[in-house]
């Protein structure tokens, strides 16, 4: 346990801030799917770098915590180092880039290749909690589509995709039904990600810090992604394994080399990479 | 003895001490069409908005009477049962087509939406009836994945009729469906309303501030003023011989050419 500084209150907000938050959770996990509004604050970095995430963890942890954060899978990019530190300055919490040790993950682009565990929590940083937004500009609007289930919109979206690129193209924050009742924007996350958010074990809290939204998964609820009957949903595929440790079953990254066009993928989970090559863990 | 599709008793809208209509009472019947004629800012828009159950009746009545001869209260509707009623039986079409179309998605979306708002999961199948129904207003079919912005005036109109149309209601509202095209162009979309309404026995409650729309397209027609039904009759009847002097002096004031 690092020591914490002195000055602020555990975890940076205050008590009742953590309050609101956790109220607003606790409806969140009530109703899946559903987006609860709360008072978001101010926090001292700027929208777009994870506040809604910062948020729902700072509500959440506690002493005995073990933090993870991945930005895009990763474990050592500036975002995840940084609130990684950020952390464990205010409240002294312990820190892992270890999947399987960590009691809270807050994630930016990633669910990691590691199967989750029951008790484990998911916090995710969300920019535009709304899956209808990108084709009902209004927000009254919207919570009616959604207070009736009038869910046509959607497939809207995707039929657009179809006929523009001949196959679903939305390749991240794929649209989502939860326990059959509301379609839910897993935030920037590809869709190679989406089956792990069915049934999971582990409770997945959303967090959008502009938009002041919090919604959530609890453990074992089914997620469907939407689809067509002709054009089922379906995971990304590389021809590839990653050159690193090997493996062909998780999200690859590509990475270009020099400019002749020699290229390489990767894991982007960096702690699925480094633990299937047996070099532990990367270096903090 | 067929009864009405459409029932106004006494239908009342007022904008706080302002009238927007005053008691107005008619009965439209399956596949009649019938003309709301009228200077600007004699209630057209706000009574075609009260029957669309778009705004809600100060004071009145409006019944729409489903396929199976069930009545319905638009305003006692729940808004579930009012928005699906709209999507399905009901129609509206706007005078801007920009305001009933969706900017952001192709034509063949835009006509799709009210299949897939009606549980339509299957891609080639939505896509199949789109092309169907951009053909029935006189589309070309490579078309189909253009954008509205990427459409003229005409055939953006055009469009959203088909939109409107796919889920075959029986009963559309339309405010100045021709307003603001050129008059060739106005004059193929008339001809292709009046024939799609004929063929798909389509009632229609048409607004236009312009007669010579109403007598191409109307049996029966309404004048309007200061919010209030001044004549009502059979279009010929109505143009031809006008009782009320309001009426006379819409007449009058046509060009004749």
């Amino acid at each position: 346990m690092t020591s914490a500084e002195t000055g602020y209150n555990f975890a940076y907000l205050d008590e009742d801030s953590k309050r609101l938050i956790r109220r607003a959770l606790l409806k969140a996990v009530a109703v899946p799917g559903y987006q609860v509004p709360f008072a978001g604050r101010e926090m001292p970095m700027p929208y777009g770098w994870g506040t809604g995430g910062i948020q729902v963890t700072a509500a959440l942890i506690g002493p005995d915590d073990v933090l993870k954060v991945i930005d895009q899978g990763s474990d050592d990019t500036t975002n995840a180092v940084s609130i990684r530190a950020f952390f464990s300055k205010t409240a002294g919490v312990a820190t892992t880039t270890v999947t399987g040790e960590a009691s809270i993950i807050q994630t930016r682009h990633r669910i990691p290749e590691r199967p989750l565990k029951p008790g484990q929590i998911m916090v995710y940083q969300v920019p535009i909690p709304e899956p209808l937004r990108w084709l009902e500009p209004g927000e009254t609007e919207t919570r009616v589509l959604h207070a009736l289930g009038e869910y046509g919109l959607m497939y809207v979206k995707l039929y657009e995709d179809i006929s523009r690129h001949g196959r679903i193209a939305t390749s991240y924050d794929y649209p989502v039904e939860v326990f059959g009742r509301y379609i839910m924007s897993p935030s920037p996350i590809p869709r190679f990600d989406n089956p792990k958010l069915d049934r999971s074990p582990a409770l997945h809290l959303f967090g959008a810090g502009r938009e002041k939204r919090i919604y959530a998964v609890p453990p074992y609820s089914p997620v469907r992604s939407l689809d067509f009957e002709d054009y089922p949903f379906a995971v990304q595929r590389w021809p590839e394994v990653c050159a690193i440790c090997g493996a062909s079953d998780s999200y690859l990254d590509e990475v270009v080399l020099d400019d002749g066009g020699r290229r390489l993928f990767v894991c982007s989970d960096s702690d699925y990479c480094a633990g299937r090559a047996g070099k532990g863990s990367p270096p903090q | 003895m067929t009864r009405p599709i459409l029932s106004a008793r006494g239908v009342d809208k007022y904008y706080g001490g302002r009238v927007g209509c005053r008691g107005v009472s008619f009965d439209l019947y399956p596949g009649e069409i019938l003309g709301l004629v009228g200077e600007s800012g004699s209630g057209k828009t706000t009574l075609l908005n009260v029957l669309a159950g778009r705004l809600s009746p100060s004071g009145g009545r409006v019944l729409y009477r489903g396929p199976d001869g069930s009545e319905h209260d638009l305003q006692q509707l729940s808004e579930a049962g009012r928005r699906r009623l709209l999507r399905t039986e009901l129609g509206f079409v706007h005078q801007r087509a920009g305001d009933g179309l969706r900017p952001l998605v192709s034509a063949g979306a835009n006509i799709g939406e009210r299949l897939m708002a009606g549980g339509w999961r299957r891609y080639g199948r939505i896509r199949s009836e789109a092309a169907d129904w951009l053909a029935r207003v006189e589309i070309p079919a490579d078309r189909l994945d253009d954008r509205p912005a990427d459409y003229s005036g005409g055939m953006r109109q055009r469009l959203q009729i088909a939109r409107n149309l796919v889920t075959r209601p029986r009963l559309v509202f339309m405010d100045e469906p021709t307003g603001g095209l050129d008059v060739s162009v106005q004059a193929r979309l008339l001809d292709l309303i009046r024939h799609l309404a004929a063929r798909l026995d389509l009632a229609v409650v048409l607004v236009t501030h312009d007669l010579a729309v109403a007598r191409l397209l109307s049996q029966r027609l309404m004048v309007m003023k200061s919010g209030q039904v001044v004549e009502s009759g059979l279009t010929d009847q109505v143009l031809d011989d006008p009782q009320h002097p309001y009426s006379q002096l819409l007449v009058s004031a046509m060009l004749q050419v």
